[in-house]
């Protein structure tokens, strides 16, 4: 087989709580150009897994590791506590420009910060193309391109764009494989990369809680929704619930 | 004096509701700009007459071509040429990755999710499922703020704000990806669910049958939310999901029927002005939250209630 013919397709995948969906994406991806049919060695591709985060995100990584992806950067730095959006993509941005990669894919929102921004920031910062909450992918990696289709609450768009390019995924986008027990035990053979932000190249300065660009001025608990009025149904219901829509102007 | 600008959205050649709230707050900043990128702005800006504007900026262009890369790269030439205080932009997927872009471009700071402003560009947002409320300031570069629907109510006035066309002249990195179709959502005649006034959400107690759901919604004008145990079972499409890992909204009037009240579920729907819930269990926790509840089958009080309110209106 002509694997060597192909480009080498490295897919990346920023790991976080929703990116199982982009680590699946990943191995489809890597699964349907390739020779054997399968990820990993003799596949002629590579998915590599890069995580910003503590130490303990190793044990996220090991189980992507064990869905197929071949190995994994993780940048970890105390210095990067509290890091922003913009200082989150920096880094990203730095670590992944030095890798020789085709695509990164991400997950379209960490699950503890609700901020989707940082795919859109990481292909800015890189000149790629953005191709964004994807809800459908497809690679020709004869034309070095992608299509994706993008599902927001506006309506479905194709795009497309040439490698190199940063999508996200959806999570409805396929249903992430269990690690099967081989996977399992190759993940244990898989290496973990675990890199400082001096290793990045990106100055301490520009990350961390200190040097985001937006301040918390306070944080404080919203008051408690007063008790509201609860009716056991006797029949009239409906009635009252209109009651109380009318007596608050909303029917 | 203060100078905001924001990004008008449109689809279909119709100007969202949402912008006009834009227009609010930056009126209450100082003078109020509107963004219009368009193919034909002159059909945008016409619409543009009942909101808040002083100003209005066009650009001229196949906006629909490169997506939110093509229409960052001209905010940012807008922002270096006019120096605004601020840029404010809907709160959609869409428009925070137009923000976030912005923000690299330009070196500044981005706050999204907002649910206010104020004179000193202080914002509000609502975190951790509604429970807190955090006040934040950009303090480096143009604040770039995204400001979700439904966070004020639009001043209405007349206005017919001066118009300057400007020349954007689209960088080679705001082209790579293009769009080569689309297709809009089918609207079926209802609110969209992020803008709607009113939201009637259905669970697992609708065991399927949605049907009591969508009238109410009907009879009210309202945009149907379900659950994700509703839409994970099929019953509803995912993209009417509520919920931490589906749409949040912040309407009016919030009415959940047969749904639990799980924390996922709060999370989305909890900074609701108001919240009315059914449910047949009366220990079910959205019970708590609900500024009237009523302990019942849905499928009693929700068609009770729909036949009351069109007669009402009769």
């Amino acid at each position: 087989m002509a694997a060597g013919v192909l480009d080498r397709a490295n897919v990346d995948a920023v790991l976080n709580d929703l990116d199982e969906y982009a680590v699946e994406e990943g191995l489809r991806i890597v699964e349907a150009n390739s020779p054997t049919k399968e990820a990993g060695e003799g596949s002629g591709h590579s998915i590599t897994l890069i995580s910003m985060g503590p130490e303990r995100a190793t044990e996220a990584i090991r189980k992507a590791l064990s869905m197929g992806a071949d190995d994994a950067i993780l940048i970890s730095d105390m210095a990067l506590a509290g890091s922003d959006a913009l200082a989150t993509s920096l880094v990203l941005a730095e670590v992944i420009k030095k890798g020789n990669y085709d695509l990164v894919l991400c997950g379209t929102e960490s699950t503890d910060a609700r901020m989707s921004v940082v795919p859109a920031m990481i292909a800015q910062r890189l000149a790629w193309a953005q191709l964004t909450f994807a809800g459908k992918v497809k690679v020709d990696l004869a034309a070095s391109s992608v299509e994706i289709e993008r599902v927001t609450e506006f309506g479905n768009q194709v795009m497309s764009a040439k490698f190199p390019a940063v999508l996200s995924v959806i999570e409805k986008i396929n249903e992430p494989r269990y690690p099967s027990f081989k996977g399992i035990m190759a993940a244990k053979k898989k290496t973990i990369t675990t890199i400082s932000l001096a290793d990045t190249g990106v100055a301490a300065s520009s990350v961390g809680s200190s040097a985001a660009w937006s301040a918390v001025k306070d944080a404080l608990p919203r008051p408690a929704r007063g008790a509201g009025v609860k009716f056991t149904d006797d029949g009239h219901g409906g009635e009252k619930l209109v009651e109380f829509l009318v007596e608050k102007r909303l029917a | 004096m203060s100078t905001v600008i924001f990004l008008v959205d449109h689809a279909g050649g119709k100007v969202a509701k949402a912008t006009g709230e834009l227009a609010t707050f930056a009126k209450t900043i100082g003078e109020s700009v509107a963004i219009v990128f368009a193919a034909n702005p002159a059909e945008i800006v016409s619409q543009l007459n009942t909101f808040s504007v002083d100003k209005v900026i066009t650009a001229t262009g196949d906006w629909d071509k490169n997506g939110a890369a093509a229409i960052a790269d001209g905010l940012s030439q807008i922002i270096a040429a006019k120096k605004p205080n601020a840029l404010l932009i809907t709160s959609s997927a869409n428009g925070k990755e137009i923000a976030g872009r912005v923000a690299v471009i330009t070196n500044s700071g981005i706050i999204t999710d907002a649910i206010g402003v104020d004179k000193e560009l202080i914002t509000t947002q609502s975190v951790f499922g509604g429970s807190t409320t955090v006040h934040s300031v950009v303090t480096t570069g143009t604040p770039i703020i995204t400001l979700r629907a439904n966070s004020i109510e639009p001043v209405a006035t007349t206005s017919t704000p001066p118009v300057e066309e400007f020349a954007v002249t689209l960088s080679e990195a705001a082209k790579l990806a293009t769009i080569t179709s689309a297709t809009p959502v089918v609207k079926g005649g209802r609110p969209d669910l992020t803008e709607a006034a009113i939201v009637v959400s259905g669970g697992r107690g609708t065991s399927g049958d949605f049907k009591p759901v969508e009238a109410l919604a009907d009879a009210l004008g309202a945009a149907v939310g379900a659950s994700r145990a509703a839409t994970d079972a099929g019953w509803y499409p995912h993209s009417h999901q509520v919920g931490q890992t589906g749409k949040t909204v912040s309407p009016q009037l919030y009415v959940a029927a047969g749904i639990s009240g799980a924390i996922q579920h709060r999370a989305g729907m909890q900074t609701s002005k108001m919240i009315v819930a059914i449910n047949k269990d009366p220990e079910a926790p959205i019970l708590e939250l609900a500024d009237f509840a009523v302990v019942g089958d849905l499928f009693n009080v929700l068609p009770q209630a729909t036949a009351q309110i069109i007669a009402r209106k009769g």
